[in-house]
């Protein structure tokens, strides 16, 4: 089964929907994804090589219980274990894998769990890629928000006790220049200890400059490892170019950027595969920059604005455990953020196995925190009354019905599953015994 | 043993992953034990030539075995690129294991120095490994100058020890892209065995065999130990089971596919 | 004074050579180190001691 991506907006002109078709449809009018545009920074790296030459001819159901049992038992677990780890066999051993996963867990994070938001400053974008709500040819409400409306959400998120931010664009390096972001970035040190990004690939230079603006932190999704899949799923854009996205984290470490995050866009693709490369280009790049930070997310497709239908395939809750506990397992050093992507039963249920960082109080739209914060007030007011289910139901009406009334906010990139405010999220993981924190961090 | 399974260093091959020390006993018995252990590289000192006993240990070392001259009696990076110098004239070959030693009473290896020698003997040209302390920085260093291999010490040179640095080694098989060989204080097959199921690439041994009773007959019990553990290593330990059950409430309950 | 191997010599204007040879060193088993530099065999004979010269006729030994 695949996911049917594309999408026709009838407000598209029909040369602009011509021009959609073409891109679509003939291969040979999309440039070549695997070379590097003009002005892309190149690095000499064999990183790239030495993930994807892992990926050749993995047979996953040569995988047996033993081989199961024997990565269980590794004290470091090999590439060969991790492998049997995310293979079909492992499935059914998915309790002894979160029993193991949890004592590396706490051997490293002890109980704790860090607690963050992500901000959405833009969303006007260059790529196409036909999953991504944000993509050039779907139709949505675009929004770059000014610098007194970033300040304004800015100061609605403190307010609300969160002390690290993510802050996030469409990928439009001519909307949201690197400027621009840094901007955020200075604006958001005023109000955040821990600042993050996740935008388009920069430069070196420019992950320096951003660097000097007070951001820390570099995500970015590789989306799928494949690079013949990954064409046909990035049509247009610099995000087009494989190993120059391959090569972001890399760079932001050369800008001296504090840590980097990675991961696949599980239920693209093979979702094993993506998983083993995610972690491996990690797992390379610590090797060879061992001071860096590193954390791995591990998001699942979700609906889109125009395209109620994408979903994850055949990534389950289970095998999103499955290799979400294989991570820990492998690489018991590096922190696991899980999105609100996932519902709030998932979320609970993970962070007591190996999730170490937790969105709260998400709105993935622009320019809605203070709508979508208000509404979290009246929830509250009915919450002793209602069941969960209600309950949520409600909150959801509720904030789509204060964004609805606010014709000034942009769309969102992706439809969210658990709603939880900052405080809810505090009080739901305290209450699981584990101890939220904040902030563990100096900025240097 | 699996024939695909080969010890490389410098670009050059070997089937064995013994290498023996020749220091503290008799010439006469080298060739045995060399025999016995299987060794295809066998260390040597330079000293100051002696001129009372006229035996060249060259004439006792068989055809077809790699030396490994060492810098011992170096004190700093300089001495030891000089040792290294005159063991190259000697017909020692381009390898060389960096021993550098500033303490006389434990004789552990300066891995400040050592770093230094390695670099300037890795430019020469030279196949260099060196002896020092398990320290994952230093190890690192080391792999960045040009290292051929690193050989951490299992515990003081000479002293028989076993395997005291046992955690500290496996870090850095799991961390650094080089052959970590381990060198000094093994005093046991069963040690050299642990070392080489951890997943160390090769042993290097000499006072556990020198002191032995009979010295070539140790020399086989060290060959059968080390490929013993090299199979298992390569073989995959087999899992352990644990005491206790699982848990009665499962920390996986709460997923809903 | 010459200082061989540690040991001081009074031979000083000596062939090298003839020197080394005199103490038993065994030919070609050993290199020498003359003031700090590798000499080439070619010139053990074609050397002439001075005074304050150190000399290191170093050979191979066991060791592990």
């Amino acid at each position: 089964m695949e996911n049917e991506f594309l999408v026709d907006s009838d407000k598209l002109s029909e040369a602009a929907l011509k021009r959609k078709h073409e891109i679509e449809n003939n291969k040979s009018v999309r440039i070549d994804h695997m070379k590097f545009l003009p002005n892309m920074d190149q690095l000499e790296s064999d990183i790239q090589d030495k993930v994807l030459e892992n990926l050749k001819d993995i047979d996953w159901d040569s995988y047996t219980d033993a081989d199961v049992y024997r990565a269980l038992a590794a004290k470091t677990p090999s590439i060969e274990d991790f492998k049997a780890l995310l293979s079909p066999a492992a499935k059914k051993h998915i309790e002894k894998m979160a029993a193991r996963a949890k004592i590396e867990t706490a051997k490293h994070f002890g109980n704790t769990v860090y607690l963050f938001t992500p901000l959405y400053i833009a969303n006007y974008c260059d790529n196409y890629c036909v999953y991504c709500g944000f993509n050039c040819y779907n139709d949505i409400k675009r929004k770059k928000m000014s610098f007194e409306e970033i300040r304004h959400e800015m100061e609605v998120i403190s307010k609300s006790g969160i002390e690290e931010i993510l802050i996030l664009t469409g990928e439009s390096p001519v909307y949201s220049d690197v400027k621009y972001i840094g901007e955020a970035c200075k604006l958001a040190r005023k109000y955040f200890k821990n600042v993050g990004l996740e935008i388009y690939p920069v430069n070196v230079n420019d992950y320096k400059y951003l660097h000097e603006c007070g951001a820390d932190y570099v995500t970015v999704f590789q989306e799928t490892y494949n690079p013949d899949k990954y064409e046909t799923l990035h049509l247009l854009g610099n995000k087009r170019i494989f190993p120059y996205r391959f090569q972001a984290q890399e760079r932001a470490i050369l800008g001296g950027m504090r840590g980097v995050a990675f991961s696949a866009l599980l239920g693209l693709t093979n979702f094993r595969e993506d998983a083993l490369a995610s972690a491996l280009h990690l797992y390379f790049l610590a090797r060879k920059y061992p001071h860096v930070e590193y954390s791995l997310s591990c998001p699942r497709l979700r609906p889109i604005v125009n395209n109620d239908k994408i979903n994850p395939l055949d990534v389950h809750e289970t095998e999103l455990c499955q290799i979400l506990c294989a991570y820990r397992i492998f690489l018991p050093y590096v922190g696991i953020t899980v999105s609100s992507r996932e519902e709030k039963h998932f979320r609970d249920g993970i962070a007591k196995i190996c999730a170490t960082k937790i969105s709260a109080g998400v709105s993935t739209g622009i320019g809605d925190h203070e709508e979508k914060y208000e509404a979290y007030k009246e929830e509250e007011e009915m919450e002793s009354k209602a069941s969960d289910f209600d309950k949520k139901e409600s909150i959801k009406a509720l904030q789509q019905e204060a964004v609805s009334e606010n014709e000034e906010c942009g769309d969102e990139q992706f439809d969210i599953s658990d709603r939880r405010s900052f405080d809810q999220m505090y009080d739901d993981m305290a209450g699981e015994g584990l101890q939220p924190v904040l902030n563990d961090y100096i900025y240097v | 043993m699996n024939k695909e399974d080969k010890l490389v260093l410098g670009g050059r091959e070997f089937n064995s992953r013994f290498i023996l020390g020749s220091g503290k006993y008799n010439l006469e018995l080298i060739k045995a034990a060399v025999e016995n252990a299987g060794a295809e590289i066998i260390t040597l000192a330079v000293r100051r030539a002696n001129t009372k006993d006229s035996e060249n240990i060259m004439d006792y070392v068989p055809e077809n075995v790699t030396l490994l001259p060492n810098t011992s009696g170096a004190r700093d990076a300089s001495e030891a690129v000089r040792i290294a110098h005159l063991s190259r004239e000697l017909g020692g070959g381009d390898f060389v294991k960096v021993e550098i030693m500033k303490d006389s009473k434990y004789l552990l290896p300066d891995n400040n120095e050592t770093i230094k020698a390695t670099e300037i003997l890795a430019k020469e040209g030279f196949v260099v490994l060196p002896y020092m302390y398990p320290d994952l920085y230093a190890a690192r260093e080391l792999e960045n100058v040009g290292a051929a291999a690193v050989m951490p010490l299992a515990s003081p040179i000479g002293s028989n020890r076993g395997l005291a640095t046992k955690d500290f080694i496996q870090i850095l098989i799991d961390e650094i892209d080089l052959p970590i060989i381990v060198d000094a204080g093994i005093g046991k097959p069963s040690e050299a065995c642990a070392a080489m199921e951890m997943g160390a690439s090769a042993i290097m041994c000499n006072t556990a065999i020198a002191t032995a009773k009979d010295i070539p007959m140790m020399a086989t019990a060290f060959k059968n130990a080390i490929e013993a553990g090299r199979s298992a290593y390569l073989a995959g330990l087999g899992r352990v089971l644990t005491r206790g059950s699982e848990s009665m409430d499962p920390l996986t309950g709460f997923l809903r596919d | 004074m010459v200082k061989i191997n540690g040991q001081s010599l009074e031979a000083a204007g000596r062939n090298l050579l003839e020197v080394v040879r005199e103490l038993e060193f065994k030919d070609n088993s050993y290199v020498i180190e003359y003031n700090l530099e590798i000499l080439k065999k070619e010139f053990y004979d074609k050397t002439t001691l001075k005074d304050g010269d150190v000399v290191e006729v170093v050979s191979f030994m066991g060791g592990g």
